[in-house]
């Protein structure tokens, strides 16, 4: 294997991890991470040095995007099913509470907060993988703390606008 | 009184502070803010927990083994093996239409009717390929021999609607087994990325209108007609899927319209090719 690849296989856990907790859901998470290996693979001619993770985190971003756009059209305001949880077995009431904060944020959000938080990227990284601006990051990563904390203190966010 | 170390703090701040990014002269500043005005402490010991929360739930699948199918090199290899696929996609499109089925069968009621079946079926395929990647579908839109293939196995004369007045264009198709004999799935593209396939095999069901059924993810409107089932999978949009179907149906069971320039190919039958 060359280096490429082994860079590549290096950042497959951390993938699975991102990925799941972007879906939070087991399978869905690893068909995206093996769509994105597929399409880093496929796409190794255009990848021109510089960091093998952003790029990566950038192709699974997308393929989730596009796996979001093709579903409901309505995805802050489903009510949560206790089959959403599949894997959050026993009484770990605070990773589902979490877990059903992250599914009510809007998904550039989402993505934003797991990447800092979850995945460690700096806030530059962030905006390379979302191709926004960095400020775009902040208010992404600030709304979606508001989100989380309105919902853990028991609001019902979707009844109120937040900032 | 007017340095650094008493000018306010703005939330920004706080969050840059929280993830590690402030920079260091500005440490000692924001830590005697937060020591002298407890809401903001209090919210960025909020912010600090979820993000503990979050790490609690999701941090440990990084340590998981890595399933045998994200292998990079088995990927590498079924990649490379892209050129010699003409028996191998026959193979593949039977093993993984049979897990459709499968799927399928798992999801719909103790003793489904065959109707029931039948969307579920197609609401299987529709869930597995749309996801695809590579391989969403088996042969180009833009091949000729697209229809009369699929017509030949599925033993009607397919036509795959033209659907551009919703913005969606035909993708292509691919051949599955369905449960009373082979199936067309016809899969179309939004220029959101956005998903949508028509699915059509035999049905010896009385004639049916327009009905709508959804599973948690996707909605389908099917009809029956002339021994032949349609269904028609996209997002859970019941409107939209309903004007869809109408449009598709009106192309596939009246005689064509008019057909726009951009739809000739699609509603040429080549039965004689």
């Amino acid at each position: 294997m060359s280096t490429f690849h082994q860079d590549i296989e290096a950042v497959i856990p951390a993938l699975r991890r991102y990925a799941r907790a972007l879906t939070r859901d087991a399978e869905t998470a690893d068909d995206l991470v093996q769509d994105t290996l597929v399409r880093a693979l496929r796409s190794e001619h255009l990848f021109h040095g510089g960091d093998v993770r952003s790029w990566l985190y950038t192709i699974l971003t997308n393929l989730n995007r596009n796996r979001l756009r093709s579903l409901a059209r309505r995805p802050t305001l489903m009510p949560i099913e206790d089959n959403d949880a599949p894997d959050a077995a026993g009484p770990e009431a605070g990773g589902r509470d979490i877990e059903r904060a992250l599914a009510l944020l809007v998904d550039e959000q989402r993505t934003a907060l797991l990447l800092v938080v979850l995945e460690g990227l700096t806030y530059r990284e962030v905006a390379e993988v979302q191709g926004v601006p960095i400020g775009t990051v902040m208010s992404r990563l600030a709304r979606a703390r508001v989100q989380i904390k309105t919902y853990l203190d028991g609001e019902r966010p979707a009844l109120r606008r937040v900032k | 009184m007017v340095d650094d170390h008493n000018s306010p703090v703005a939330d920004d701040e706080l969050h840059v502070y929280v993830d590690g990014e402030l920079p260091a002269d500005r440490l000692a500043a924001v830590e005697s803010w937060l020591s002298s005005h407890p809401e903001d402490a209090a919210l960025v010991a909020a912010w600090r927990a979820q993000a503990e929360a979050i790490r609690a739930r999701y941090g440990s699948v990084a340590n998981e083994p890595v399933p045998n199918r994200l292998a990079l090199k088995k990927i590498m290899r079924s990649n490379r093996s892209w050129g010699a696929v003409a028996a191998a996609a026959a193979v593949l499109a039977f093993v993984i239409g049979g897990a459709a089925g499968w799927l399928a069968r798992g999801a719909s009621a103790a003793a489904p009717s065959e109707v029931s079946m039948f969307t579920a079926e197609a609401l299987g395929a529709h869930r597995l390929y749309i996801g695809e990647v590579r391989h969403p579908i088996e042969v180009k839109a833009e091949e000729n021999h697209l229809l009369p293939w699929l017509s030949r196995r599925v033993g009607t004369t397919l036509r795959a609607p033209d659907l551009g007045g919703f913005g969606l264009k035909l993708l292509g198709g691919r051949l599955l087994p369905g449960i009373r004999g082979p199936a067309a799935l016809f899969m179309y593209e939004g220029g959101s990325g956005e998903r949508f396939t028509i699915y059509c095999s035999r049905l010896d069901e009385t004639r049916t209108s327009f009905r709508y059924d959804a599973n948690s993810n996707f909605g389908a409107v099917h009809w029956i007609e002339g021994g032949y089932g349609w269904v028609v999978s996209g997002p859970q949009d019941k409107a939209r899927l309903k004007s869809i179907a109408g449009v598709a149906y009106d192309q596939i069971e009246n005689r064509p319209p008019a057909p726009t320039r951009s739809s000739v190919d699609q509603l040429i039958s080549r039965r004689g090719s």
